[in-house]
């Protein structure tokens, strides 16, 4: 799976959480939780579908690795590659 | 209780609803009115085809759709109604505008609540061979019994108390009971206050009442919620809610606001008895305690809204008691709600105490519906059926309302 492909499915997994979330401006490198309206229960939600789309066991410490798109992708990246 | 100061009287000043046939009084009225169910048939997991009231309603009006998804249906159901039972009321609850947030106590009746979201979780981790990693981290907020009491504090930044009353089918009037309560103690201003029902997305409350015997079934849907009919065969499992804005008549009319009615009496008990089958002398207790409450005689009541439910036994059970209590009641009529719009549960008393209140103006009757061959031991005095009937005066409604586990509540509402 490309950065960008997986890019896309990060945004579309919020997009299902909020339909009303403005992806189309995120700044990349700056925090998902500054620039959209999600909370830790959201951030759990975002969690919650990567395991259920690609088994993906993220582990606690890892979640700041999921901060910003950007951070998003490069946490992702090796793991679905195979994909 | 007309002797109280008008600082302990209790009236009702707004009424935000979703019923299975309409989402406001106006359009819940025209419909009980003319006598027409939307009842229809949904498609239950596990259960096929069942009949049920499903509530058609402006779902984001009053939330954003991301919070609808996150809460539950009770809850989604209950900030409408609260929402639009202010709104009805004239009220806000901003700062300055009268009543304050801290003031102001939210009393949600609720029959279960908890059963949707975890049969829900259950097959949702059966897709992943019940692998519990994947329970959803909504489950404890969502199921916790003041769930929908709370979604409706977050909604309104109301900050003072919530919670839920639990009590099976009487719970509805069990929450305007506490709401009528913490306003005489002078714990709030301002009650928020009904029920809330969001049973038809349970597969096991459809499969227990089929169980017991009491789930009802006919080929037209419409025609499946018939109490009092010899060819009744159980319940029609609908969601709602219900919500009212009560205050005390002094600052009501302080306010200049439009008053539904006051509740002058009610009285709940239980039966101690047994935990499904009703018992008609302790329901018609607690009849005779609220009537004493409200120092009314049986012949003031213009009006008694049934709590039948169309099951064989639990309808005679009732009318028993009501026709030994208003045998001599030339002037009081009867009638049942649920004929229409099916067993609202926690939402039922007070769904049906707000399709009666109107009567206080327009003086109708609304009827009975799907009676065709009435039973004999149904057969109260004056039963409205199946065409409303317009009477002379309207001035006091009572509200019967009874649940599993032997739990009786009244609720007597005066015009003012």
């Amino acid at each position: 799976m490309t950065r960008d492909a997986i890019k896309e499915i990060v945004i579309e997994i919020i997009k299902d959480i909020d339909e009303e979330a403005n992806t189309a401006a995120l700044a990349a490198d700056r925090p998902l939780r500054d620039q959209l309206d999600l909370d830790s229960m959201d951030f759990l939600d975002i969690v919650m579908e990567l395991r259920k789309r690609y088994k993906l066991q993220i582990p606690e410490e890892d979640y700041p690795q999921l901060n910003t798109l950007e951070s998003c992708v490069n946490y992702l990246e090796p793991k679905l590659r195979h994909l | 209780m007309e002797k109280l100061p008008a600082h302990q009287r209790v009236v009702i000043t707004g009424i935000g609803l979703a019923a299975p046939n309409a989402d406001n009084l106006a359009d819940f009225r025209a419909k009980v009115l003319a006598g027409r169910s939307e009842i229809r048939e949904i498609e239950l997991r596990y259960m096929g085809r069942v009949p049920a009231g499903v509530c058609v309603f402006p779902e984001t009006k009053h939330r954003k759709k991301k919070d609808n998804k996150r809460g539950t249906r009770a809850g989604c159901l209950g900030v409408y109604a609260a929402h639009e039972a202010l709104l009805d009321a004239g009220l806000t609850l901003a700062e300055g505008a009268g009543y304050r947030p801290d003031r102001t106590g939210v009393y949600i009746g609720l029959t279960e609540h908890g059963t949707v979201e975890t049969e829900n979780e259950v097959y949702n981790i059966s897709q992943y061979g019940y692998n519990v990693d994947y329970w959803t981290h909504h489950h404890n907020p969502r199921t916790v019994l003041n769930n929908p009491a709370g979604e409706i504090t977050m909604s309104l930044g109301i900050t003072g108390p919530h919670y839920s009353v639990g009590a099976a089918c009487a719970a509805g009037n069990a929450a305007l009971i506490q709401g009528v309560q913490m306003l005489r103690l002078g714990d709030v201003d301002l009650a928020l206050c009904g029920g809330v029902s969001e049973s038809v997305g349970s597969f096991g409350i459809f499969a227990s009442f089929k169980a017991q015997g009491a789930l009802a079934s006919h080929p037209d849907p419409t025609q499946a919620s018939r109490p009092f009919d010899l060819d009744r065969d159980g319940i029609v499992i609908s969601e709602g809610a219900c919500l009212y804005c009560l205050e005390t008549l002094e600052r009501a009319r302080q306010r200049g606001a439009k008053i539904y009615g006051e509740i002058v009496g009610y009285a709940m008990n239980s039966d101690a008895l047994d935990f499904v089958l009703p018992h008609g002398p302790r329901q018609a207790e607690c009849v005779r305690l609220a009537l004493s409450r409200a120092g009314l005689r049986p012949a003031d009541i213009d009006i008694v809204n049934t709590h039948a439910t169309g099951t064989r036994q639990g309808d005679i059970e009732e009318c028993r008691g009501l026709v030994e209590i208003f045998a001599d009641c030339p002037h009081t009529y009867f009638n049942n709600t649920k004929s229409i719009i099916g067993h609202a549960m926690g939402a039922a008393g007070v769904l049906e105490l707000a399709a009666n209140l109107p009567a206080f103006d327009d003086h109708l009757v609304h009827p009975t519906i799907n009676v065709e061959r009435l039973d004999p031991e149904c057969a109260l005095p004056n039963l409205v059926v199946n065409q409303a009937r317009r009477v002379e005066r309207v001035d006091v409604i009572l509200n019967n309302s009874f649940g599993m586990l032997g739990i009786n509540s009244v609720i007597i509402v005066k015009k003012i």
